[in-house]
């Protein structure tokens, strides 16, 4: 490190030499950004656990356009949609197919733990609507009170959600009825739900019976190849002259629903203020360390300026000590950060894990703000007065 | 011998505070330093020593009067040009400060690396020359906490010296140190001072040092009230000694 840093500012490594002269000090020091690191690890962490929590039940599901009522600010929210509306827009040429999706959530008792799906509710005839991985699978659903459970749900022993077989069928109560779950697929808990479910759209309206079949959740379209998503959005804003629906691409719909839920849901805000705290904190750290260890040597910076050193040495000193500080207080950082969250993903099967994009992001950040943590140290630097010295 | 002069003062006073609070420190002080002398500067405490030094150091703005160093102005000198002048001077200073993290050897290196483009190889032959000439060189990786007062002080001076400084301005460099150290800096200061022809301005209290100095100003009250040629200028009478001071 000290070869590095000399080689870096081309001098003697004057930052590194007194941050480490008092090892203690340098300790704790350290220990202070690796503590701010992982707060903002695992804010991070739940932040994205969140995003891929919230983008998952989309990928089950294949489409083009999604039709919702106005305020259905996310798959599980929001008002019926008219299935007219669907019939309606077949009336476009480049519309293909149409389904109905339903949504609701469905707990399973365990005795000692609930499950609580959240169950979708589809056309067995239409297995261009799900993931491939679903498709297989979607003929089973033909039968009453058959469903497709999450093998990654919550609360669910993987044994026991292995061992589910179209031959060795899994049965269990659930808002009133018997259902039968013949086959499974990896989902994974969420914070909505626990996992999920996928029954016949006759099931679902058998589980929820105060539900109409002529009102799902969302209106799901596909398109014929090559057709223009946006174009037809368009269009189907005159044919479906409703003005309590949003037409959207599905896409859209993925990131309206993700915006939405890290801005306007409390979790995402909690979440997004952690991340935000967990920088403060480690801004803090560093400036008190950094600040501290100027004043600490005023006498010897009083000494160097009296030598003929210029403001961009010191400049370069405290720079040197937060880049010291940043990038070892990174390591341990990310190593409890990886172990915390690897170890809550384990416990609460969020989608909870660290990615180099995350890493990369936070040890960018830690770097940036420890730099100008150390740029506003070095304001202090003004009261090394050489004259004081005599 | 040269004539050079090195650092020209004339009619300075400088004061401190504001208001009514305003006071003046030195009164119009004239001064002429030449190039290898050795100047003492004596006075009681509050008698404007210390703040002749920094003026002449490049270390406070000049009020009024004027202080010309190595040919520049330093009334109205901009910052930059002063940082400039301070790395053709060298300071020793009562506590020595030298920085706590770094060893003997490195604390001179600074006094090379002040200089951009040093080379760092040539900085460190540089300083353990220095320290060599200080007597220091099986201490050259001792941190100052490891070394004694003496020991300490020479360090301070090979690095004022070790940049080959115009001028060395010392703050009561032997004032924390018993009789031997403090004839042991002093011998060295002026023994390296004249081998490169550097000036220096030493501010003492310490009578036992005066029979090294070309020549002696005593101030008072912020003027100086005599200047006397030393007892080491007494022998440049007899070929033994370069350089020259005077006060007008």
């Amino acid at each position: 490190m000290r070869r590095l840093l000399q080689w870096i500012f081309g001098r003697l490594p004057i930052g590194w030499l007194q941050l480490t002269h008092k090892r203690g000090r340098f300790l704790a020091a350290l220990s202070g950004v690796a503590f701010a690191n992982v707060l903002v690890f695992v804010q991070l962490g739940i932040m994205n656990s969140m995003a891929t929590a919230t983008l998952k039940p989309y990928e089950l599901f294949e489409a083009d356009i999604m039709i919702s009522a106005a305020d259905a600010n996310a798959l599980a929210e929001g008002s019926n949609v008219a299935r007219q509306w669907m019939l309606q827009a077949f009336a476009d040429p480049d519309v293909v197919a149409g389904m109905g999706l339903f949504v609701g959530n469905a707990p399973w008792d365990r005795g000692d733990t609930d499950i609580t799906f959240t169950t979708f509710g589809i056309d067995p005839g239409q297995p261009g609507f799900v993931a491939p991985a679903i498709a297989g699978d979607l003929a089973l659903l033909q039968v009453q009170d058959v469903a497709i459970i999450d093998r990654l749900a919550r609360g669910l022993p993987r044994d026991e959600a292995a061992a589910i077989r179209p031959q060795t069928p899994l049965s269990f109560e659930t808002q009133g009825r018997t259902l039968t779950a013949l086959d499974t697929f990896a989902g994974g808990g969420g914070f909505g739900g626990d996992g999920y479910m996928f029954v016949s759209d006759q099931t679902f309206l058998s589980l929820f019976p105060a539900r109409s079949s002529a009102a799902p959740d969302h209106i799901l379209l596909r398109l014929r190849p090559g057709a223009d998503a946006d174009a037809t959005i368009a269009r189907l804003g005159t044919l479906i002259s409703a003005d309590d629906l949003r037409i959207r691409s599905y896409d859209a719909a993925a990131q309206e629903d993700l915006r939405y839920q890290q801005t306007q849901r409390p979790t995402g805000v909690i979440f997004g203020f952690g991340v935000l705290i967990g920088v403060l904190v480690g801004l803090v750290i560093v400036y008190q360390v950094l600040s501290a260890d100027v004043a600490d040597h005023l006498r010897e910076y009083a000494t160097f300026k009296a030598m003929g050193y210029g403001p961009r040495f010191f400049l370069g000193i405290v720079v040197e000590e937060a880049l010291v500080l940043g990038l070892l207080g990174f390591l341990p950082g990310l190593a409890v950060g990886t172990a915390i969250l690897t170890l809550m993903g384990a416990i609460t099967t969020l989608p909870l894990s660290m990615t180099p994009a995350m890493a990369l992001m936070v040890f960018i950040g830690t770097v940036v703000f420890s730099v100008l943590s150390g740029v506003i140290a070095t304001r202090r630097l003004s009261a090394a007065d050489p004259a004081d010295l005599f | 011998m040269s004539n050079e002069t090195v650092l020209d003062i004339r009619v300075l006073n400088h004061w401190f505070g504001s208001g009514g609070a305003r006071k003046q420190a030195l009164f119009d002080i004239d001064m002429t330093l030449e190039r290898g002398s050795f100047t003492v500067l004596m006075g009681p405490s509050g008698s404007g020593k210390t703040t002749l030094l920094t003026l002449a150091g490049c270390l406070r703005g000049v009020e009024e009067g004027s202080v010309r160093l190595l040919g520049h102005e330093l009334r109205d000198a901009p910052e930059a040009e002063l940082t400039l002048l301070r790395r053709r001077l060298g300071f020793i200073f009562q506590a020595h400060n030298l920085h706590e993290s770094l060893t003997a050897l490195q604390n001179v290196v600074m006094g090379v690396q002040v200089r951009p483009g040093v080379p760092d190889g040539l900085a460190r032959l540089a300083a353990a020359r220095a320290l060599d000439l200080v007597g220091l060189s099986d201490r050259m990786n001792y941190r100052p906490a490891n070394l004694s007062g003496g020991q300490k002080q020479r360090v301070a001076v090979a690095r004022a010296l070790v940049g080959n400084p115009a001028m060395v301005l010392a703050d009561e460099p032997t004032a924390a140190l018993d009789k031997d150290s403090a004839a042991d800096v002093i011998d060295l200061l002026k023994r390296l001072g004249a081998a490169r022809g550097t000036t220096t301005l030493l501010v003492t209290h310490d009578n036992r040092i005066l029979d090294r100095a070309d020549r002696i100003l005593t101030l008072e009250d912020g003027r100086i009230v005599s200047s006397d040629i030393g007892p080491a200028a007494t022998r440049v009478d007899h070929g033994e000694q370069t350089g020259t001071t005077s006060s007008h």
